[in-house]
Formats: structure tokens, C-alpha cells, sequence
């Protein structure tokens, strides 16, 4: 087992504090396409079009009610993930790499 | 500007996902071709790190905010091909957990900010750069590349729209763009103030960049 850069540490230090910090200050106002979509009448083409029911909509917690909270713990679950879906696809292709290599 | 479920129509939400399939392919061979196992961790900070930083709304005028891409951030760090992977695993986490961008329009999603916006920031950096390398020069092309990266992703979503018969595109053109001038100065902003961080502590990270021995030592 390699051992955890520091700077790794770093960066997902920082990340989490922007979710816990700075998102929650963050603007609720719609943003640039949904403002668009707002003024030009069609934002209600997306109701109840959801293809599939995703475990945290909109970065809530269902049953959660502090929305602050919730986006707090969404944000920080979102962060990880990500975080561990990169790692993983980027294994994947340098592993793909060294198969290449060898065949 | 991740486009929900229901504004694309079939067609247009098929194409875009053909094209963006096509284009994270041929980024994945370019990405193996040079990935070093090292870079593995930090491309997973820099996914991590965008994640977040989308999550944080800004207001820009009249009642609307925006959000930073980041397209352009981990095109001037990752470079352009693998930075469509990270942006790509942003927005899939965004829209199966988050539903924040819709299934069906993932592939559009991903041909405006992760196909797109780091192509035509990196490209934007690299021609403002020329063959600078100094630390003004390097945020100053960082600022401008990140607007622009932003107005780009924003008039392919007009053309997705418009496509969609959803508003014809002498309308989606000018309201896209008319928001998205506005933020993609925020863009720009935040993406030369995390470059700008990274050149003090990581400037290996920061393309075309090299570090002036004069530079540093006067600023100390």
C-alpha cells in the first residue's frame, strides 16, 4: 500500500471545506440556463421528468429537515465519491496501459 | 448549466451523446498514452476539488448566480484530454446521486463542460500564452480562458435548444449568452485565483508555466 501524499490530504482538506464553508453561503438564485429557461417558458418541461429517482436530489437528504445540514452531508458524500470515482477510471486506464504494454 | 431531464428531445440528446462518447474515448487513449501512476491521486483532488467548487452559487445581476465549470482549471492543469475524464466523472456523480443534470441529457452535459469548455480553455490559454511563461502572463490567459471557456459551453447549450425545437436559436443564442458573459467572469476569477494558488505551492502543476527565479525572489 503506497502511502497518501501530503498534498492529496491537502487538496481533499480543501475540497471539504468548501463544502462546508463556502456551499452553504452559496446563492440560491437559478442559475444562467435555468434563468433562461425561467424567462423563456420552458423550465416546466423538466417536472416529473426525472429518468431515474436519485438518492440525494438537489444535494438534499430526504427525511433530513435542516437543509443546511443536509446539503453540508450531501456535499461532503459528493466530494468522496467523486473523488473515488476518478481514482477508480483512472486505475482502470493505466492498468489498460500496462496490459497494452505486455501484449 | 447542466441541462434536467426534458429539455432535449431524443434526437438531440442521441447525438450528444454520441459525440461526447466518441471524444471521452479518443481522451482516454490520449490519457494513457502519457498518465503516470503518480498523477493518479491528484487528478481524483482535482475531480473532488471541482465537485465542490460547483456546489458554491455566486449571484451575478438581476436575481440569477452561476457556478464555476471548471473545465478550464483542469484543462491548465491536467491538460485537455484528461481533463474530459475528470470533468466527466464530476458530472456523472452530479446526476446519478445528485440529479443534478439529467440522465438522459448526461451526454449533452458533458459535451458542453467537459468536452467543450476544457478544449476551448486550454486552447484559449495556449494561444494567449504564446511562448510566455511568466506568472502574469499565465493568470492574466487563465482569466480570459475561463470566460471564454464558459460563453463556448453556453452557446453549444443554445444550439442544443435550439435543436430540441424547444426556442429557436435566434432567441437561445442572445439569452445564453447574455447570462453566461456575466458568468463567466466568474469563471475566469476563480479559476486565476486557483491557479494562481497552485503556482505559489504546486507551480509544477500549472502548464507552460516556469518559474522565474527574479520573480520569486523579488516577491520575498
Amino acid at each position: 500500500m503506497p502511502k497518501i501524499k501530503k498534498e492529496v490530504i491537502i487538496g481533499i482538506f480543501i475540497a471539504l471545506l468548501i463544502v462546508v464553508i463556502l456551499a452553504p453561503l452559496a446563492s440560491s438564485n437559478p442559475d444562467g440556463l435555468e434563468r433562461v429557461a425561467e424567462d423563456l417558458a420552458f423550465l416546466e418541461r423538466a417536472d416529473g421528468r426525472e429518468v431515474i429517482s436519485s438518492p440525494l436530489p438537489d444535494y438534499e437528504v430526504p427525511g433530513l429537515e435542516n437543509k443546511t445540514l443536509a446539503g453540508i452531508l450531501a456535499g461532503i458524500t459528493g466530494t468522496l465519491l467523486t473523488f473515488a470515482l476518478m481514482m477508480i477510471l483512472a486505475k482502470l486506464i493505466a492498468t489498460s496501459k500496462k496490459n497494452k504494454q505486455m501484449s | 448549466m447542466h441541462i434536467p431531464d426534458g429539455f432535449l428531445d431524443v434526437k438531440t440528446a442521441a447525438t450528444a451523446a454520441v459525440v461526447s462518447a466518441v471524444a471521452i474515448s479518443y481522451s482516454i487513449k490520449q490519457t494513457r498514452e502519457v498518465l503516470d501512476d503518480r498523477q493518479i491521486p491528484m487528478m481524483g483532488v482535482a475531480a473532488a476539488f471541482i465537485f465542490a467548487a460547483q456546489m458554491v452559487n455566486f449571484p451575478v445581476a438581476g436575481g440569477t448566480s452561476g457556478h464555476l465549470i471548471g473545465g478550464t482549471l483542469a484543462a491548465i492543469t491536467f491538460g485537455p484530454w484528461a481533463a474530459m475524464l475528470i470533468m466527466s466523472a464530476v458530472l456523472i456523480i452530479q446526476s446519478f446521486v445528485f440529479q443534478d443534470g439529467g440522465i438522459s441529457a448526461l451526454g449533452g452535459n458533458i459535451l458542453l463542460m467537459a468536452v467543450v469548455a476544457p478544449l476551448v480553455g486550454y486552447f484559449v490559454y495556449s494561444l494567449l500564452m504564446g511562448s510566455g511563461e511568466s506568472r502574469k502572463r499565465v493568470l492574466a490567459s487563465t482569466f480570459v480562458a475561463g470566460w471564454i471557456s464558459t460563453i463556448s459551453a453556453s452557446l453549444v447549450c443554445a444550439i442544443l435548444l435550439s435543436i430540441s425545437n424547444i426556442v429557436s436559436i435566434q432567441v437561445a443564442v442572445p439569452a445564453m449568452l447574455g447570462w453566461h458573459t456575466l458568468i463567466g467572469i466568474g469563471e475566469g476569477l476563480v479559476t486565476a485565483f486557483v491557479v494562481s494558488y497552485l503556482t505559489k505551492v504546486k507551480p509544477g502543476m500549472v502548464r507552460r508555466y516556469r518559474v522565474n527565479t527574479k520573480e520569486s525572489v523579488g516577491a520575498m
